[in-house]
């Protein structure tokens, strides 16, 4: 990933556009950049603008005079750091849950011999394609006969088999790349199955590991649906339903709704441009790739 | 020495991988946490809802038996239905051929070698990134019929007269949905594509070159079909994904104004949570489940057709 071969450096790489249409490149690069940045970049200046500001008519992007107040709102009046918390334990299950058990299961397609590994691919994403609608009614039915409604378990239970699909595929991929004479190595000395995958797969494949955990984690943290219908009250709503609940009877709250949007989303922003490489390479090995 | 490293590679991945002939059971027992977890949360649940959905079950009233076809009966006659199913096929269509062009134009931009390409690869992840909700509340914002400043803009520089309600009148309701949605995804679809070009080889592009094929020749004769099969894949996916459709509308619009962007999934949710019926919601979910199958179907004969003629 990180030595870029011979043959993409120098000019007349890919498109191979004549000088004076570098312009046109750099153009439309920053026009890239303005359409994905945008939006939220507006909602963070929102989220520090006076209400009154907010419905004057005339929208600015710099806050003037800059305001804490959606914040404090959201936090005192809302309870938001509830939603937080309960996200956080949410997602946090999962990825650890879905991290184990996707690896393991990884680690025996990539790495073991097993009969019929690419039909036990083909299978486990031709579930991940299952409209999610399909499952919410029976599950609804089978959590209230477990007595699981409004729990942390059936949120991270389901979470882990939606997210199990991705995590397989992306480690098996990882797996792949490391050489199989190490493995047999280790076997030679006597390591069994486990051993391998813990004390040298496991280590070797960190980056992975930690980009797939993240896709994981993103995923479970945005997760809407499931939340909406299985959870009923702030003791165990995620943070996605609690913003979707953000309406006020007369009025809807654009300002404290921007300040939620920002808390819960800033954090994830900044993992993804830490972790941009290994997420672009982990997600183009997994759907591109025939 | 290069050619003995990739000898040597191949030969260990020949087989299919270690066996581990003193244990047996064991490669197989490793599998069976994952596959019990996604079998008890995907694939039963699937298996009682085909169940549910001949049952004339609601959790209003104690009333649950067997009732054979009857929900599906009803369904073709709900008229619904069917103006969800539109609005979904709709949606589905649009977004796809939006995303998945404009994702190649974005795609073939970053395969140029600029400065700062590090930097707008990474900014196009954070659409991405964002929690549906967050990107419809956004949205919702932006859009806002009173103070949101697209109005303001576009009554800036003279496009429109006066404010319009985009989500809340039934003309723009669904298009203000599709924009939305091709802000979230189209970046990641480039990025897609864009790991597609890479895997091109860069020796193709340069022979067409040396025989004077002009950018737009390279284009339509070397990369695009070399590149089609990633496209297509990638088109699926995303087509199926579109296909269901649900935190965006039932956020934004919760399906209104006046039905105009009630999709299958926000129709079924409700029939299932807000009316309780939980058998004709059953019938409904199979309905959509069957309509992708058949969407996948289509994108899987095309793709093998398409990569047939790759192969002659």
């Amino acid at each position: 990933m990180s030595s870029t071969p011979i043959a993409e450096r120098g000019p007349g790489r890919g498109f191979g556009f004549p000088p004076w249409n570098r312009l046109i490149v750099y153009a439309c690069a920053v026009f890239i950049v303005c359409w994905s940045v945008g939006p939220f970049v507006w909602q963070m200046s929102t989220a520090f603008q006076l209400d009154r500001q907010l419905m004057s008519g005339t929208p600015t992007l710099v806050p003037d005079p800059l305001t804490f107040d959606h914040f404090v709102n959201i936090f005192v009046a809302k309870s938001f750091q509830r939603y937080l918390f309960n996200s956080v334990i949410v997602a946090g299950a999962t990825t650890l849950l879905c991290l184990l058990f996707g690896a393991v299961a990884a680690f025996a397609l990539a790495r073991l011999d097993i009969r019929g590994r690419f039909g036990i691919l083909g299978f486990v994403l031709g579930v991940s394609m299952f409209p999610q609608i399909a499952i919410v009614a029976p599950l609804y039915v089978l959590a209230s006969q477990f007595d699981w409604l409004d729990t942390y378990r059936v949120l991270i239970v389901v979470y882990l088999a939606l997210g199990l699909p991705l995590v397989i595929w992306v480690l098996f991929g990882y797996f792949r790349t490391i050489p199989l004479t190490i493995d047999e190595a280790a076997r030679i000395d006597g390591a069994r199955p486990l051993t391998i995958f813990f004390r040298i797969t496991l280590p070797m494949s960190l980056p992975g590991v930690v980009t797939t955990g993240l896709l994981c984690f993103i995923a479970a943290w945005n997760e809407f649906m499931f939340a909406l219908a299985f959870t009923s009250d702030i003791r165990h709503q995620t943070v996605p339903v609690g913003i979707a609940n953000f309406t006020d009877l007369h009025y809807v709250p654009w300002g404290d709704i921007a300040a939620a949007s920002v808390v819960v989303t800033l954090p994830l922003v900044l993992l993804v441009l830490i972790f941009e490489r290994h997420i672009i390479a982990g997600l183009a090995g997994g759907a591109v790739k025939e | 020495m290069a050619v003995a490293k990739t000898l040597a590679r191949e030969v260990n991945l020949q087989p299919p991988g270690i066996r581990f002939r003193m244990w047996r059971p064991g490669p197989v027992l490793l599998l069976v946490p994952a596959l019990a977890a996604i079998a008890a949360v995907s694939v039963y649940p699937v298996i009682l809802g085909l169940w549910l959905s001949l049952r004339n079950t609601t959790l209003a009233s104690p009333e649950d038996s067997f009732i054979g076809f009857a929900n599906y009966q009803q369904l073709l006659t709900d008229s619904g239905f069917w103006n969800a199913w539109v609005h979904t096929i709709e949606f589905t269509t649009a977004s796809t051929l939006l995303e998945t062009l404009l994702g190649l134009v974005i795609a073939l931009i970053l395969a140029e070698r600029f400065l700062g390409r590090g930097a707008v690869r990474a900014a196009m992840l954070i659409p991405w990134a964002i929690p549906t909700v967050v990107t419809s509340k956004m949205f919702g914002w932006l859009f806002d019929g009173q103070n949101g400043v697209v109005n303001y803009l576009l009554l800036r520089i003279g496009l429109i007269q006066h404010h319009i309600s985009w989500y809340g009148s039934p003309d723009t309701a669904l298009g203000t949905i599709v924009v939305a949605d091709v802000w979230k995804t189209t970046p990641f679809m480039a990025l897609l594509l864009l790991a597609g070009l890479q895997t091109i080889p860069h020796s193709l592009s340069e022979a067409a070159l040396i025989d004077g094929a002009s950018p737009w020749q390279r284009f339509w004769c070397v990369r695009l079909p070399l590149l089609a099969p990633s496209l297509l894949i990638a088109a699926m996916f995303r087509a199926l994904d579109a296909f269901r459709i649900f935190d965006l509308v039932y956020v934004l619009t919760g399906g209104g104004p006046a039905d105009s962007t009630e999709v299958l999934s926000t129709l079924t949710y409700k029939n299932l949570f807000s009316a309780l019926q939980f058998g004709y919601g059953s019938a409904l979910a199979t309905a959509m489940f069957v309509t992708e199958i058949l969407i996948a179907l289509g994108f899987g004969i095309f793709l093998l057709r398409k990569l047939k003629e790759v192969g002659q």
